[in-house]
Order: structure tokens, then C-alpha cells, then sequence
């Protein structure tokens, strides 16, 4: 399988990128390239353009930032999960991204690349959700923009990102308290059937919930009943309150529904001990 | 010297091992030719559909492309369709199955064209310019819907049912409306995916001019292939070439004779150019067959203390679009095994194929013996449980009594030797098996969230195909035999020519062993060439776990030839009679005067510089056979699975399996080892994560290895192994063969486990795959309703 | 056309190729080292599997233009002269190939990992196979070969791990 023929161009930094990305119709970014080749492979993606930004120097790199740890687009998901300052104060996110795809995949694909594809069944996105993470975004014109994870997925493979515009870093709260992330799938090279985030906050928890809907998904129903005093057990019940997971080849929607409050009620356990 | 009999028995490292470690293997898609064109096949987004006009003017006119082909374009180049060897009934109907689909398209992966460009992108490219137009039909995917004949798939032959095969009977058949228990199970089997790593393909040249043309093609089968495609293409089977390089994996799904390539060849012979043609695994999802998918409903007749008394099978098969070579033949294949290694009294089976809008199936691994297994021992538990007796005592009740010798079955065949109960019992004491139901016992007591299940598999299979004779009387239109040429050089190397036709099994390494012990040299002193049908010129092939019973048997017996041979022309030189000769430490020896000796590499170069031989003796030493056996060989064994099951969300662990199988005699036990444990794994895909779905519109769902479940490392246990050695009656070598039994005996093991695990809550019926929505449903529904 | 400069088995390799090449088709057409396998198409099966900078990639996913520049190892690199690196050495002791169309990419990925994790359990070596699909062999004499290959490389002596 072989991609449709494209043009290829290698931006030299990311005011370059955007240059380029604005230069074509239906030009797309390569990042690591694993979730777009393979679309390109079976040619349901057939972009006139690829936008190399990999080698754009500065995009890789975990550092403090105050009360934050700011993680830039490019920095691939082995780095991510080996990052020490990640491992101490914002360990789900680095246990997550050891859990994202295979070795090969880590070592190539970036978080960046993975949030901005906007998969539902990723579970990065769905970190972000729980955390309350902040995405930088750089656009024409040498403009930025910061937008809430909360507020940029938007549906289904679809994010609040033009396609002249850039993703840059991701601004990722620390954590002091307990945390959990628990993806249920078939095989463990899967994507997430469900899989549930639940970071501790002010003695309740934040819980959010992968492919349960057209994007990561806040368990709102959940952290109305803990701030109301529920025990995770009681809690847990509401985990699919305004869900909307799809039926699949792995398992229908109404299985997925019941998972998700088991998995609520196990993320909610660990996370508040 | 060399001692004799040192190498057989032993686990003699593979001789194959050094070239694929290292990036030298000699797959087809490494092989590449000057003035090679690349092959794409036009697989239209239908299902079923009857088709108006095919334009391919477009995808002509793209940069790059030879030719675009139709089958109205290549009308004159196949004179005959694709085969189906095995018309297993007198009124079988046989679909018609052109390389290239004519009118209609009857299932996914159907091609309507072929593109021919100097690339593989620019074939690809053009492969999508090709525009059908075409008016969908309803299309069927599921069995009983099918058989309804509502949507009749090929009208010529107005029915989906084309095929009705009956065994017809064994024993007292009263007993399945008169015992005492009768217990009815309905079980269904999804289609499954081969996976070979490897996707097929195949690279076809020669001369237009001579009429000579080689297929280069990873197949199991060259020598099967050659007469197959010598009948599509009408090139003489004296003009044809088969080579089979190396070849990565198969499981069946290489048994066959596809249409691929008799384009291939087709296209070559017309273009004058070599073709290669690879095959993207999408692809290989739709146009390479699949395996199983099979109904059945059984009865089993027992009494209430444990005493099977018959056992009956009626099976919907389904056979897909078409035929592809041995389609119907597959269930037949089970036909035999039904009583599984239980003395019962009675016996039927029968079944009917029927077509529908999927790929077609055929021989997957085990083909037809884990159909069968899957069921009896299904039933078996069920029985077990209606009656309230342990599992384990049911089936030691009823194991067929030992014999070293053969013996006449109730289904009609004859068993070559049988011994169940000892590999049973060392099934049972590696699994810890008492302690396992103490635990098991233990957790449901404290309601524990993740239950313990057990469960067990005892097997017979049929393998060894196969006497001519029987093959013959099944309407197989093939015989079973096959042959071995043994040519021992001057410098003392030894060259073995084998009629198999390995791709993972290690021949090379296990028929080394053979000849080594028998001619007094090294393993690494004989070269095994297989695979062409210009070298090893007769043989029927790898497959249905025969390549060690009819392939090294005929390897054995052409060694016997060679050492008469030698022995004669030792005599000669000693100027003793060859009474007074004996066979110790790797050469001929004078009785009573050791050092009195010829061996092997000096007599070959007696022979081959023929300057004393005996009189009327030919040079060079060696020797053929041509081996058909008697009987097939009954390979049998108890595996044990105990899992974890996640009642809540309905997710399955295998905690241990024990699998101790007696397949006869072994020749190497390391390689007898690894293929239990690569079939045990593929039958703990069955059972666990693979299906083959469709969508209403009979579109496959499982439609790469994103969605089709091959399990990884992570999912597959190791596995705890014995054997015992029950020597068979069909060769000299007293082997059964080893090649399927892992994946005919794990899926029920695996699954009697999971059901085990919940049995306490109600649940008694779980369809394979055991998916974790599928138990947590069975548990949900035993316990009356939403959960 | 896209000019691809790329280190592979410590030799430099240029060729202009279509941007749409992918790394293994590169690797295999144009430079010929044709030890690398196509499986699945959909990175899933690791048959691809070659080292970039050191890292296992799977080279079907990955494009030869992303590639430049930087230094790739294929399995053709791994044995020296007659001499099998450990871990193809413990593949062939332990059995841990049957058809072999695989084992390419298990011997790389089992590279890239031992590197990281010198001495793993078998649950690591599980876990680390994960992007490796086999049909042949259960995995259990791999995941043997694995663990067998990291204590010769340690230096400790060698192990049977059932």
C-alpha cells in the first residue's frame, strides 16, 4: 500500500509552516507521520501537501513553568514517558503516553501530533481533559493563541485548529494527589475501547473518559455526585451520563456504557485511595 | 564416526535459521527481474452486484501502465476456471470461478480487472482509475439466510445449498431418541482470518516463444499449483515451473490455487514480460480465504452416570462466494473425528455447504478437525454439567480402550494405535488440576469479582493425508503420496529431495536428522532442497499435518534403498557376502572384523567414479520413493486451560495451560514443541479475539489488523508441555504428525474454561469468540436481565 | 522527486525519490536490503521494524523523506561476518523462528528494547513485543530468545527460562 503522490516540504520553523500550510488547499502537517500515513496508505487521505515540521528545532522539550510543566508539540511519546519532571508532577501524563500504541510507535509519534488529530479513542486527549491542560497555538502572522483542552475537541477528528495553524506546546498542570489512568482494550496494542482519567482535586476528582463520544469526554455526572459526597461505588454510576459511545467491531455501545462505570469506579479507587 | 541413531529423537538446532535471522531470506517479494512489470487487481467497492460497463480507458492512459485486462480481454486465456479439487458428492453444484468475475460481483475481494504498469505505484495508481458501474443486488453473509435461497448468488445454479454431504451413519442410531440423557447444543463458529505474516504473492516469467513458464509464488503447494494452473492457463504441466521460495507462513491459506496467479501467468505469457504481483494485507483480508464459519446442532445420548452412548452433528457450512480448491471438502475433513477419542456407540454426522457474499473459505488450520473438536467437546461439558458429574470423569469414562494396534472406529475409518488415558492423566497432574478446583471452589465462595474457570480438551485428529485409495473413494480427485530422491555426492555430502514443501516447519533440519542416522553422517552433511518443482520433482505437498507421516516416511524409505545399495557395493569391495555385514557406528562392518569397513561417503565415491562396481550394478548411490500410505494417522491429546475471568467486565486471563499431546514418535522434539505452541496460540486467538465480521451490507468490518484481533505477546500464556508416544501403525517412523493439533485442541479447552469460570452464575452457553462483551452478556442474561 | 540522504548500516545513501516513498520501500528497492519485511500495512504487525538513531521504527509508517539525514540500521547490519549478533544467536538456540518472515523485525524491536531495559522480566519483554505480531510460534520461544539474549549481553550466564 502506497500513498497517493504529494508534494513534500520541510519547515524550517514554525512561522515557516504556517507560510507553507497557507500555501496549498489541502496541505496537511507530518509530524511523526502515525496517525496520517496510515490514512494516506489506504488513501482515504490524499493531501495535495505534507508539511514537515519534525525538524523544527525547538518543539521538543519538557520543562517547568511555575505551577505547570510545559511540554512541546514535537516532543515524541517515549520522551514523554520517560521525562523525570513528568514521572514526579504530572506522572499520569507520562504513564499515559508508555501506553500509547507500541515501543515503535513511542519512538516515532509526538503528543502534539496525537492531540491535533483529535481521535477519540486516543488517550492523551483525554489526560489533557481531566487535567485541565492549556494548548499554545501558533497561527498566521506570528499571532498565538492558547485554547483549554476542554474547549478544543470539538467532534470527531476535529479540533480547534485551522489548517494554517500550528500546535505548538502543552501547558499541563502539576498533580500532587492521587491519579489513574485505566484503558480497557482487547489487545494491548488496541486503542482504548473506554479508557477513564481521574486526577485528584480538592479531595473530589476530575474524570474524564475516552472513546465514549465524538471527542474525550468530561465524566460530569460523576464529579457532580463526588462533590456532592458519593462514594466512587455510587458515583461511578453516572460515568456515562451524556456519553455517546459508538458501537464497533470491539464491542457495541451499551457494553462500552457498563465498562465505563466499572473502570470509573476501579480510576476512582486508586485515585482516592 | 558417527554413531547411528543419534540425531532422530533430538533437538537438533534448525539448519534454516541462519539465512532468516539475518535478513537473507528469499521471500517472493525479494525477487525482482529485469524488464519486471507490476500487477493490480481492481477489486470494486460491491458486494453483490450485477455489473454494467467496466471503463478502463482512464486508468490506461495513466503514466506507466502496460495494459488494463478485463475478463472479456483475457476470454482466450483461461480455458478452464480456477480448480476445485474435491467434488465431494455425486450432485455437488460447482460454482463457476473465473480469475476475473464477468457479470457480476458475488462477494468483496471479487476483481473485475487487472492493471499490468513498469510500477508497483503506478499500478496502484491506476488500479483506481478503473470506474465499474454496477447495480447493487441484497447481499447474504449470514449461513441460515443463505440457505433460505431468498437471494440466489449464482443463478445458474439456482441454489445457495449447492452441497450435501452425509456420513450416513455408524451404529445404533435409537439411541439419540432413547437414552436416558439427550443433550442439544447449538454452537456457531465465525469465519476466521489465516494472518500467514507473509500476505501472498507471486512473480510469474518464461518465453512466449518456447511456451515455457516458472511461477514464482509463496505458496504450500508448487507441485499441487503446477497441475492446477497447467488446467486454468492450458500451459503443459511439462512447460510449467512451480517454485516455492521461501515462504512465510501459510495455515492453509496458501493451499491453494488462486486466481492471482493464474493471471500472472496469463498476463507474462501474453506481455512477455515477467509479472510480479504482491498482495497489500487489505487485500489479503478479502481475496485470501478465510477459515471456518460453521453452524451446527448437536445431540449427544448419554446415561446419567456418564456413559456416552452416540453422538450426532448436523453443520451448516459456509463455503463463501465460490469454491476455491478444496472448499467443500473442509467439513468432510471433521467428518471423520466426530466421536472424538470417546468410545461411543453411535455416530452422525452431516452437513450442508452453502454459498453466500463472502470470500471463500477453505483449509485453515486443522480444517474441519477443529470444527468438530470444538463441538464434541463442548457438548461434552454440557453433558457433564446437565448430569452433574466432574468433567474430568466423563471423559475418562469413556476413552476408547488402548491398542498399539489399528482398529476399526465407529465412524467407519481405521485408527492407527490409541492410548488417551495416560496423556489425560499427565494433563490433569501438570495442570494441578484437583488444587485448581479447590481454588476455583475457594473464590466463588468469597464471591470474588475475578473467577477461576477449567477447563479441558481431550482430541483425536485425522491427519496424514492421505491413502490414494480412501482419497479416491471421498471423490478427491488427487492422490495422497509422496516421494523422496536421496543422492549421495562424492565428497560425502548428501543431497535429499523431498516432495513437501516447508514454510516454517524445519524439514530441512527434521529430514537432515533422518538421513544422518541412517547413511553415518552429520545433519549438516545433507542438503534438503524442496520447493521446486524442477528439483524435487514429484510430490503432493505440505499441509493437513502429512509433510513428517507421507513426507519423511518417504524420505525413510529411500534411504532404505540407498543403504541396500551401499550395503551391496561394501560387500563387493570387502569381498565378504552382505550377510557378514553390520551397521554399527556409522558404516557397514564385517562381523567380527570392525576395522573391516566401508562407509557411506567412501562407497558414494565408489559408486560415482564406477570403477569396480558390482557387475550390473548402475552408478551412483541412490535411491527414490515414492511413498503412498495405508491409513491416515490419529494424532490425539488433553489440553487443560485455566483462566480468569473479570465478572464484571467480562475479560478473560489465561492463568495456565497445559497441553500434552501423543503424536507417535518425534523426530525433533524442539520443533515438535513450537508447533504446539504456535497452534495452541492460534486456537487461543480463536477462542478469545478472532472473528471475521461483516456489516449489514456484507461489507467485512475486520477489515485490517486494527480491527481483526491477531492476539500479540502480551495476550498469548506460555504453555506447559509433555507428550506421550503412542507409535503409529501407518509408517516405519511410527510418527502421527504434529502441524494442526495445538489449534484443534486449544479452542474448546479455552473456552470450556471461560464458561467454567462463570458456570456458578448461571451461564452455560458462550459463542466463540469468548469476548469480554460476550461473557459479560452471558452473565448479565443468567442473571435475569440488565446487569 | 525529494533528495533522501540517509546513513544505513553505517554506509551513506543518497537517491532522489518521490515523496510519497516510504522508508521501507527505500530501503528495500532503491538500496536493495530487502531483509526488512512488509506485513500488515497498518504498522501493526512490526515485520518493518528497523532502528532509527538507535530506536525502533516501523518503517511501513514511516516516510524515507522523514528518514534524512539520520542513521538507520536494518537487520542485514546486525551479524558480523559468520559471527550472529547475541540476540539472532539466541533466536536460533531457542527456536524462536519458524517461517522467519517475522523475526527481522523481532530481532530489532528486541534491540531497541535491550537497550533500554538490559534486564527485563518476561512480562517486559512481552509488553515490549507488543508492536510484533507472530504467527508462527506462540511467541514463547521469542520472549525466551529475549530474555536468553539480554543475559548473554549482560555478561551473566546464559539462561533457559522456560
Amino acid at each position: 500500500m502506497i500513498p497517493a503522490a504529494f508534494e513534500y516540504a520541510r519547515a524550517e520553523s514554525i512561522d515557516h509552516a504556517i507560510e507553507l500550510l497557507g500555501g496549498a488547499d489541502d496541505a496537511k502537517i507530518l509530524a511523526g507521520g502515525h496517525s496520517l500515513l496510515p490514512l494516506m496508505k489506504t488513501r482515504l487521505a490524499q493531501p495535495s501537501l505534507l508539511v514537515d515540521i519534525s525538524r523544527i528545532g525547538d518543539l521538543s522539550y519538557v520543562r517547568e513553568d511555575g505551577d505547570m510543566v510545559a511540554i512541546g508539540a514535537l516532543t515524541r511519546h517515549h520522551d514523554v514517558a520517560n521525562s523525570e519532571l513528568l514521572q514526579q508532577v504530572a506522572p499520569i501524563v507520562a504513564d499515559t503516553a508508555s501506553r500509547i500504541g507500541d515501543p515503535q510507535v513511542r519512538h516515532v509519534g509526538t503528543i502534539g501530533g496525537s492531540i491535533a488529530h483529535a481521535d477519540p479513542a486516543g488517550d492523551m486527549g483525554t489526560v489533557m481533559v481531566a487535567l485541565g491542560a492549556q494548548f499554545a497555538i501558533s497561527a498566521a502572522a506570528g499571532a498565538t493563541r492558547t485554547v483549554a483542552a476542554g474547549d478544543f475537541f470539538q467532534g470527531l477528528f476535529q479540533a480547534d485548529l485551522a489548517a494554517n495553524e500550528v500546535l505548538t506546546e502543552i501547558r499541563v498542570p502539576k498533580t500532587s494527589g492521587g491519579w489513574s489512568y485505566l484503558k480497557f482494550n482487547r489487545r494491548a496494542i488496541d486503542w482504548a475501547m473506554v479508557g477513564v482519567a481521574a486526577v485528584q482535586q480538592n479531595g473530589s476528582a476530575a474524570v474524564a473518559l475516552t472513546n465514549m463520544g465524538e471527542t474525550p469526554l468530561r465524566a460530569a455526572g460523576v464529579e457532580e455526585a463526588l462533590a456532592g459526597g458519593a462514594d466512587p461505588a455510587t458515583a461511578s454510576a453516572r460515568a456515562d451520563e451524556g456519553a455517546a459511545p459508538p458501537s464497533d467491531a470491539f464491542g457495541s455501545a451499551e457494553y462500552r456504557r457498563e465498562v465505563s462505570k466499572v473502570l470509573v469506579r476501579r480510576a476512582l479507587e486508586e485515585t482516592l485511595g | 564416526m558417527v554413531a547411528t541413531e543419534q540425531y532422530v529423537g533430538s533437538p537438533v538446532l534448525r539448519k534454516e535459521d541462519a539465512k532468516l535471522l539475518t535478513g537473507q531470506g528469499n521471500f517472493v517479494d525479494n525477487q525482482s527481474m529485469a524488464g519486471m512489470v507490476w500487477m493490480a487487481l481492481v477489486r470494486p467497492p460491491h458486494v453483490h452486484a450485477t455489473i454494467q460497463s467496466i471503463d478502463t480507458a482512464a486508468a490506461a492512459s495513466m503514466p506507466g501502465v502496460v495494459g488494463v485486462y478485463t475478463a472479456a480481454d483475457l476470454e482466450t486465456a483461461f480455458p478452464a476456471a480456477l480448480p476445485m479439487v474435491w467434488p465431494i458428492t455425486e450432485d455437488i453444484k460447482i460454482p463457476t470461478h473465473w480469475p476475473l468475475t464477468k457479470d457480476k460481483i458475488r462477494f468483496a475481494g471479487d476483481a473485475v480487472a487487472v492493471v499490468v504498469a513498469e510500477t508497483r505505484e503506478q499500478a496502484e495508481d491506476a488500479a483506481e482509475m478503473v470506474t465499474v458501474s454496477a447495480s447493487d443486488l441484497p447481499a447474504v453473509t449470514d449461513l441460515e439466510e443463505a440457505a433460505t435461497d431468498e437471494v440466489v448468488i449464482h443463478e445458474d445454479l439456482g441454489t445457495n445449498v449447492v452441497v450435501h454431504w452425509s456420513h450416513g451413519g455408524g451404529g445404533d442410531q435409537s439411541v439419540f431418541d432413547s437414552a436416558p440423557v439427550i443433550v442439544q447444543e447449538r454452537f456457531t463458529q465465525p469465519r476466521l482470518i489465516p494472518n500467514a505474516i507473509e500476505p501472498r504473492g507471486c512473480l510469474a516469467y518464461g518465453s512466449p516463444a518456447a511456451g515455457e513458464f516458472t511461477l514464482v509464488s509463496a505458496t504450500q503447494i508448487p507441485h499441487i499449483c503446477r497441475v492446477g494452473l497447467s488446467i486454468a492457463t492450458g500451459v503443459p504441466q511439462s512447460k510449467l515451473r512451480i517454485i516455492a521460495p521461501d515462504v512465510g507462513g501459510g495455515f492453509g491459506s496458501k493451499l491453494n490455487v488462486y486466481a492471482e496467479e493464474a493471471l500472472a501467468l496469463a498476463l507474462t505469457r501474453s506481455i512477455g514480460r515477467p509479472v510480479k504481483w504482491i498482495e497489500t494485507r487489505p487485500e489479503n483480508y478479502v481475496a485470501t480465504i478465510h477459515g471456518r464459519g460453521v453452524l451446527h446442532d448437536c445431540t449427544l445420548a448419554g446415561t446419567e452416570d456418564g456413559e456416552i452412548q452416540g453422538m450426532k452433528f448436523v453443520e451448516l457450512a459456509d463455503m463463501g462466494a465460490y469454491f476455491q480448491l478444496l472448499t467443500p471438502g473442509i467439513p468432510e475433513l471433521g467428518g471423520w473425528v466426530y466421536m472424538g477419542p470417546y468410545d461411543t456407540k453411535a455416530y452422525w454426522y452431516e452437513f450442508k455447504g452453502i454459498i453466500t457474499n463472502a470470500t471463500p473459505t477453505d483449509a485453515y488450520r486443522g480444517a474441519g478437525r477443529p470444527e468438530a473438536t470444538f463441538v464434541i467437546e463442548r457438548l461434552v461439558d454440557a453433558y457433564a454439567r446437565r448430569i452433574g458429574m466432574d468433567p474430568a470423569d466423563v471423559r475418562r469414562k469413556n476413552f476408547l480402550p488402548p491398542s498399539a494396534e489399528a482398529f476399526a472406529s465407529v465412524m467407519g475409518l481405521s485408527i492407527d494405535s490409541a492410548n488417551y488415558e495416560p496423556t489425560f492423566d499427565r494433563a490433569l497432574e501438570l495442570a494441578e488440576y484437583d488444587q485448581m478446583r479447590k481454588e476455583q471452589q475457594a473464590r466463588r465462595d468469597r464471591g470474588d469479582t475475578k473467577q477461576l474457570g477449567i477447563g479441558l480438551s481431550s482430541y483425536i485428529e485425522m491427519c496424514g493425508l492421505a491413502p490414494s485409495e480412501i482419497l479416491g473413494a471421498l471423490r478427491y480427485v488427487a492422490g495422497g503420496w509422496d516421494a523422496a530422491e536421496i543422492e549421495c555426492r562424492p565428497d560425502g555430502k548428501v543431497v535429499v529431495r523431498t516432495g513437501t514443501s516447508p514454510h516454517g516447519q524445519g524439514h530441512e533440519t527434521s529430514w537432515s536428522q533422518i538421513v544422518a542416522d541412517g547413511l553415518g553422517v552429520t545433519p549438516d552433511d545433507v542438503e534438503v532442497l524442496h520447493g521446486d518443482t524442477s528439483v524435487s520433482r514429484l510430490g503432493m505437498d505440505t499441509y493437513g499435518s502429512r509433510s513428517a507421516s507421507v513426507g519423511a516416511e518417504a524420505v525413510a524409505r529411500a534411504l532404505e534403498k540407498v543403504r541396500a545399495k551401499a550395503r551391496t557395493i561394501a560387500a563387493h569391495e570387502l569381498e565378504v557376502a552382505e550377510d557378514d555385514l553390520e551397521w554399527t557406528d556409522g558404516a557397514f562392518r564385517v562381523s567380527g572384523a570392525p576395522d573391516k569397513a566401508r562407509t557411506i561417503p567412501e562407497l558414494a565415491a565408489s559408486a560415482w567414479h564406477a570403477h569396480a562396481l558390482p557387475a550390473d550394478m548402475e552408478p551412483m548411490l541412490e535411491g527414490t520413493a515414492v511413498w503412498d500410505p495405508p491409513n491416515f494417522t490419529w494424532p490425539g491429546g488433553t489440553h487443560i486451560c485455566v483462566v480468569e475471568v473479570d465478572t464484571e467486565t467480562g475479560k478473560t486471563d489465561i492463568m495456565r495451560y497445559v497441553a500434552v499431546d501423543d503424536c507417535g514418535n518425534v523426530i525433533n522434539p524442539m520443533i515438535v514443541e513450537g508447533q504446539v505452541q504456535g497452534g495452541v496460540a492460534q486456537g487461543v486467538a480463536e477462542a478469545l479475539y478472532e472473528e471475521a465480521l461483516y456489516d449489514e451490507s456484507g461489507n467485512l468490518m475486520s477489515s485490517s489488523m486494527t480491527q481483526y484481533l491477531v492476539p500479540t505477546a502480551v495476550e498469548i500464556p506460555s504453555i506447559t508441555q509433555d507428550r506421550t508416544v503412542t507409535p503409529s501403525t501407518t509408517n516405519s517412523l511410527g510418527v502421527k504428525g504434529i502441524g494442526e493439533a495445538g489449534t484443534i485442541a486449544s479452542p474448546p479447552a479455552v473456552v470450556n474454561a471461560v464458561i467454567d469460570a462463570v458456570s456458578h452464575l448461571g451461564v452455560s452457553h458462550i459463542d466463540k469468540p469468548a469476548s469480554p462483551e460476550r461473557v459479560w452478556r452471558a452473565i448479565r442474561d443468567a442473571q435475569g436481565g440488565a446487569a | 522527486m525529494t533528495n533522501v540522504s540517509v546513513t544505513v548500516n553505517g554506509q551513506s545513501r543518497e537517491a532522489d525519490v518521490e515523496p510519497r516513498t516510504l522508508l521501507v520501500y527505500f530501503l528495500r528497492e532503491t538500496l536493495g536490503l530487502t531483509g526488512t519485511n512488509v506485513g500488515c500495512d497498518t504498522s501493526t504487525c512490526g515485520s518493518c521494524t528497523v532502528l532509527v538513531d538507535g530506536e525502533s521504527v516501523k518503517s511501513c509508517t514511516m516516510l524515507a523523506a522523514q528518514a534524512d539525514g539520520r542513521d538507520v540500521t536494518t537487520i542485514e547490519a546486525m551479524a558480523h561476518g559468520d559471527t550472529m549478533h547475541p540476540i539472532q544467536d539466541a533466536f536460533h538456540r531457542n527456536h524462536g523462528l519458524q517461517c522467519g518472515y517475522c523475526t527481522p523485525g523481532m530481532v530489532m524491536a528486541a534491540a531497541s528494547y535491550l537497550q533500554e531495559n538490559p534486564t527485563p522480566t518476561e512480562e517486559d519483554v512481552r509488553e515490549a513485543l507488543e508492536g510484533n505480531l507472530c504467527r508462527c510460534t506462540g511467541y514463547q520461544n521469542i520472549v525466551k530468545s529475549i530474555l536468553d539474549a539480554a543475559g548473554s549481553m549482560s555478561g551473566a550466564p546464559e539462561t533457559t527460562r522456560a
